[in-house]
């Protein structure tokens, strides 16, 4: 994990602020950030810190006041930003659902341009949904009648079978029972497994146990500063 | 035919004492709704006997650039109408009700004037200052119900909306869902006119043709036209009022941009 050669970062942050449109108050303070392949990165801090400000301006679902991200060291196109979120995939705390089963919510990426190349495959996905400990049934169950911990592995299912390279995990465990919430690591890591280290996830965290799980670097946010953890290793 | 039979203001008072109907019911039931009644019979009256005078000087003074004005006059009211209702507004929204409601109003307004019925001189106000009215009010209502509409839906459902943005959906493919919602949601009113028109309810055009002694299968072909003028310009105008509520709330580098939308501060309804 730590022999880092000297390649390009999966993704980058340099110098991006973010400020309340409203009240003009600091949200993100200037920040520089990379997250090269094989790095698993975990983010505590109390709430309100900036951690999801600073996963969601990666995802660039928020525009930056000031600096600029980067895909493997260039910037990202207008035209390519969708593309560039099939690559980084952002995942909220509350999984947002879409009427129809389960399969139609899994079936729903692949409706996109951006993956007009892809094609949904059950047997996949149902192997997915298997190693988060669901039964053969789970693709046809009603999107509206899952548990939130059903409904978060469902999420994760959606975005895992589409095997981005980075994943920005916005506390995804945090309103879970402990059993979904260790089939939901499982299958991060599992998906973290499967390509050498080629991929890289940073997990926003209120647990430090589960920040000691999920990453081999920690860093903290505190008033919309980032920086590493103390205590690392 | 009978003779037309001409209304005394003694007349009008008679009717305008119904009024105290409603203000027994608003009594007896506690729904205290006097003062809005009477607000609003007062306008009735007073807005209609100043149209009346109004548009009697314009009938007898016919000429274009009195009569454009006019025209131009009741979109404006009619577009910022359009922008006062739903809990949600943004930045802009009063332009793009205008603009919805100007550009498909005269849009089809000069299809049914000039192709249709074919007027002359063009700016007979005889006929488009009713026509266009009728069209204002209908495209007002589709227009600012699929503004709220696209507000709702967008606010209720912005965890799908960013969902499919992370998931890397174009910022019309992530819109898509809330504007068809909000499009139905701005035609249904006319669409469901249309399917009742003549069983359910008389147009007031086609009523007041008959009342001043015209063939009903005159008044009813007119009728007809004006139908599907209202139903292609209140169309035109949801279709354009939400494709602009949505430029404005999606960025073009496929954001949703939540914080341009405000509650409106709770105040009294106006006009």
């Amino acid at each position: 994990m730590l022999k880092e050669t000297s390649l390009v970062p999966l993704v980058a942050a340099t110098g991006v602020v973010r400020r309340d449109a409203q009240r003009g108050t600091m949200l993100l303070h200037p920040t520089n950030f990379t997250l090269n392949e094989g790095e698993r990165v975990a983010i505590t801090g109390p709430s309100g810190s900036g951690k999801s400000v600073l996963l969601r301006t990666l995802a660039l679902l928020d525009p930056c006041d000031a600096g600029f991200v980067t895909w493997r060291g260039e910037r990202i196109q207008r035209a390519r930003i969708p593309a560039y979120r099939r690559r980084v995939a952002y995942i909220a705390q509350r999984p947002a659902m879409l009427d129809g089963s389960v399969e139609d919510n899994l079936r729903y990426p692949y409706t996109l341009a951006t993956y007009r190349d892809a094609r949904f495959d059950r047997h996949a996905a149902a192997r997915l949904a298997q190693a988060a400990g669901r039964g053969a049934d789970f693709l046809d169950k009603f999107a509206s009648d899952l548990s939130a911990g059903e409904a978060q592995i469902a999420a994760f299912v959606r975005v895992l079978q589409l095997a981005p390279d980075v994943l920005l995990l916005d506390e995804p465990t945090a309103s879970l029972d402990p059993a979904s919430a260790r089939a939901i690591e499982a299958l991060v890591s599992a998906w973290f497994d499967d390509a050498g280290s080629a991929r890289a996830c940073i997990w926003v965290s209120h647990d430090p146990e589960q920040a000691r799980r999920v990453a081999a670097r920690h860093l903290t946010m505190t008033a919309g500063v980032l920086a590493e953890a103390k205590d690392a290793r | 035919m009978n003779a037309y039979q001409n209304l005394s203001l003694l007349d009008i008072g008679l009717a305008a004492a119904l009024i105290l109907v409603n203000g027994a019911l608003s009594v007896a039931l506690n729904l205290g709704l006097e003062r809005r009644l009477l607000i609003a019979a007062v306008r009735t009256v007073v807005q209609l006997l100043l149209i009346g005078y109004v548009l009697g000087w314009v009938f007898a003074f016919s000429r274009w650039y009195v009569v454009l004005p006019l025209m131009a006059l009741m979109t404006v009211i009619a577009g910022l109408a359009a922008s006062n209702r739903g809990r949600r507004t943004y930045a802009g929204q009063r332009v793009d009700s205008l603009v919805s409601i100007w550009g498909s109003s005269w849009l089809i307004g000069a299809f049914g004037l000039f192709a249709v019925i074919r007027i002359h001189p063009w700016y007979e106000p005889q006929y488009t200052i009713p026509i266009l009215g009728m069209i204002l009010g209908n495209t007002l209502t589709g227009v600012s119900l699929g503004i709220e509409r696209m507000t709702e839906e967008l606010t209720a459902g912005r965890g799908a909306v960013e969902m499919s943005l992370a998931l890397g959906a174009t910022r019309w493919e992530a819109a898509q869902g809330p504007a068809r919602q909000a499009v139905r949601a701005g035609m249904i009113p006319t669409l469901n006119q249309m399917a009742v028109v003549g069983l359910v309810s008389l147009p007031g055009m086609m009523t007041g043709q008959v009342l001043a002694g015209q063939s009903p299968l005159q008044a009813v072909r007119y009728q007809i036209v004006i139908m599907f003028l209202i139903a292609a310009a209140s169309g035109l105008g949801v279709v354009g009022a939400v494709v602009m509520t949505y430029r404005r709330l999606f960025s073009p580098d496929h954001r949703f941009m939540a914080a341009r939308l405000i509650e409106r501060k709770a105040k009294k309804r106006g006009g």
